[in-house]
């Protein structure tokens, strides 16, 4: 159970668990900081503020149940589709790798990839405007090709973890498939 | 190398024996299906696992021992052993584990070679599952869901190549094959006793199985009832022109038909055949029961609290707005519409036609008022079959009531084709051309001075077809999913709306009973 200081491309602390099951199975979780209290204080105070004055105005009291059905329905969309808890990366030499999400509402993604689909996990660079953007993402094999990429699939995608938290990673994984492919 | 064993959770709380499954060929692993218990006669496990092979295809043998050793039980590990000399295999596993515990012991024997682990630890099986941790050979331990695995099996995944490489793929396609081997297990009274998924006991509710018993003879009921029908439909007199055209177009006639074809489809006492048929006759079923349901509720609100009366008030009142307001249309077109000086005869003559049509029209609406009351009440009641019948009902007479809208129409469309015509030929006339019947085109003709001297006819056309646009009757009823469709019963226009308005300024008349698996002449 290691715990170093990690954070993501916008500078937010986030924290990697890597545990060791076995030689050939890892299990890496990268979790992202939860919701602020303060911010979303904030955002419903304003909410609620804005409604009041138009309330104020119009003297029309839908205004202001409306605003508050709206305040918590966007609350729990939030929290069940956009806010991820954590991510984590199961691989298990010779079976496959498993990627999952866990949302802040206790809801969870979960893929799982074959090995014999699994060419390589690399690490991508992207650039986006002013940044370049390191990503550990999944190459896909291609059947018809036997050095072809079929297609990528991204890591972490929510968390974003910088280069040192990915090369950790990378090196764990590269040990793995390395021996069990 | 990684030997994988795909365990099935129903078998961890089985009972001793011998553990019966699949070799992965290509890949290093095992499929274990089921366990057959203790005792056993070796020669009866033999046959009894060729006749499952024979069955399904699938290739099985018996691949290790499994040990639960209940209170008392102690030293089986010779006898396990001995087992391995009865099966001869390449490789003999020999799982095993403790009551209480949450480890399993896995051991793999060679046929000349012992090899010797550790007891492995446990991890949480989220996909994957508990692993165990072996000096010369490592071995993974997969639980899956047997009934999982087979339900996945009902929309397989289309492969293109015909042998697919995929260890998981494989592994499925060997639980769902095996099929025959799940038809025993421990509580049947056979020589052998077997754990797998169906062993936890089948759901089954009492409901489910009084149903199906009183399906037989419903079933029977049922297809007695359409014979007779059918046989009244198939009387001689029905089938007389004029009621047969009527009644292909009538889409009360068609949504009966429709529905005589569903109940016979669920009345036939044949089982479903695949899955996707018994799919489809649920659907039905279903659709029919909703269909009832939703006209009942029709009904239900229809005779209560006097609403026939009120849309019959409403009726009569209706009608007349209408032919006022085609009245004055008409006496507007017979004027001088939108300034255009038009042909003063052809005007009186069309516009006293078809305001004489409205007169009759209107006369026998207010003919038939007292009985609209009761023509509802009695129509209302066709809902309780349901609520496609009691709309399509609703379709037709509306489409009966406009028919005289239509006879406008008609007889618009066809002065308007004749009129454009005579205009196009008179274009050809001045740009000097000529319509070639023989070879259906346009070729260049030089006429004499006297041929090219206009004619002095005056080419004004009313046209009242100021477009009555045809009825389109959509009317969908297919599954949500698409492999277990019906056949949808769509009466889709033959043109779009493209198409209609380019036929309306041509001048072609537009039927518009025909739909889009009619041919055309």
């Amino acid at each position: 159970m290691e715990d170093e200081s990690f954070c993501n491309i916008s500078g937010k602390p986030i924290s990697l668990d890597c545990q060791s099951h076995s030689s050939f199975c890892r299990e890496f979780t990268v979790s992202t900081p939860k919701i602020s209290i303060g911010k979303v204080m904030v955002y419903t105070c304003s909410v609620w503020l804005f409604a009041y004055t138009v309330f104020f105005f119009t003297q029309n009291t839908a205004v202001l149940s409306s605003a508050i059905l709206i305040t918590l329905v966007g609350m729990m969309l939030h929290i069940h589709f956009v806010k991820v808890d954590h991510e984590s990366l199961l691989v298990i030499g010779s079976l496959g790798i498993q990627v999952s999400s866990s949302y802040a509402s206790g809801r969870e993604v979960t893929t799982f990839i074959e090995m014999s689909k699994i060419k390589d996990i690399v690490i991508n660079e992207a650039v986006y405007l002013h940044q370049i953007i390191y990503y550990l993402c999944v190459l896909l094999r291609d059947p018809s090709e036997p050095h072809g990429v079929s297609s990528v699939v991204t890591l972490f995608q929510s968390s974003k973890p910088r280069l040192n938290c990915l090369v950790k990673i990378y090196k764990s994984c590269q040990e793995i498939l390395s021996t069990c492919k | 190398m990684v030997l994988k064993i795909f365990f099935p959770q129903c078998c961890n709380r089985a009972d001793s024996g011998l553990l019966v499954g699949r070799w992965v060929s290509g890949h290093d692993s095992a499929v274990v299906l089921a366990v057959i218990h203790y005792p056993f006669i070796p020669g009866q496990v033999k046959q009894y696992i060729q006749q499952v092979q024979a069955q399904s295809g699938v290739e099985l043998s018996v691949l290790g021992s499994w040990s639960l050793p209940k209170d008392g039980q102690e030293g089986m590990e010779s006898f396990l052993k001995d087992l391995s000399t009865i099966f001869p295999q390449e490789r003999w596993l020999q799982i095993s584990r403790e009551f209480g515990k949450t480890g399993f012991t896995c051991e793999v024997l060679g046929r000349d070679q012992v090899c010797k682990k550790n007891s492995g630890k446990t991890l949480p099986p989220e996909e994957g599952g508990d692993e165990e941790q072996e000096d010369e050979e490592k071995v993974i331990f997969v639980h899956y869901e047997q009934r999982k695995v087979m339900l996945s099996q009902l929309h397989p995944i289309q492969v293109q190549d015909s042998e697919s490489h995929s260890e998981l793929r494989q592994m499925f396609g060997t639980v769902a094959r095996s099929q025959p081997l799940f038809f025993m297990d421990k509580y049947d009274d056979g020589p052998l006793k077997s754990t797998h998924w169906q062993s936890e006991g089948r759901e089954a509710s009492i409901i489910v199985e009084l149903l199906k018993q009183a399906s037989a003879p419903l079933c029977v009921l049922l297809s007695w009832l359409l014979a007779v029908w059918t046989w009244i439909c198939n009387v001689r007199i029905f089938t007389v022109f004029p009621l047969r055209f009527l009644a292909s177009k009538l889409s009360t006639c068609i949504q009966l038909s429709y529905r005589t074809e569903h109940l016979r489809t669920l009345s036939s006492p044949k089982a479903a055949a695949t899955h996707v048929d018994f799919m489809r006759k649920a659907n039905i079923l279903v659709s029919v029961l909703v269909d009832v349901a939703l006209g009942v509720a029709l009904m239900w609100w229809l005779y209560r609290d006097d609403h026939i009366p009120m849309l019959a008030d409403a009726l009569v009142p209706a009608a007349d707005r209408v032919a006022q307001q085609l009245e004055e249309l008409l006496q507007w077109l017979m004027g001088a519409p939108a300034g255009l000086k038009m042909n003063r005869a052809l005007d009186q003559v069309l516009g006293r036609f078809f305001l004489y049509h409205i007169h009759l029209w209107i006369s026998y609406i207010h003919l038939m008022s007292p009985f609209i009351q009761g023509i509802l009440w009695y129509g209302g009641l066709s809902a309780c079959l349901g609520l496609t019948f009691a709309l399509s009902l609703l379709s037709d007479m509306v489409a009966l009531l406009t028919f005289h809208i239509y006879c406008f129409y008609v007889y618009g469309a066809r002065l308007y084709c004749l009129k454009i015509y005579g205009l196009s030929s008179l274009w050809r006339l001045f740009r000097g051309k000529k319509w070639n019947v023989l070879r259906q085109r346009v070729d260049s003709c030089s006429y004499d001075l006297d041929q090219v001297t206009p004619p002095t006819k005056h080419n004004s056309c009313l046209s009242p077809h100021a477009a009555v646009p045809p009825q389109i009757n959509p009317l969908k009823c297919g599954a949500v999913v698409q492999t277990y469709r019906t056949p949808t019963y769509s009466c889709y226009p033959r043109d779009s709306w493209a198409a209609l308005v380019k036929k309306l300024f041509v001048g072609e008349l537009i039927y518009p009973w025909r739909h889009k698996t009619t041919k055309s002449d």
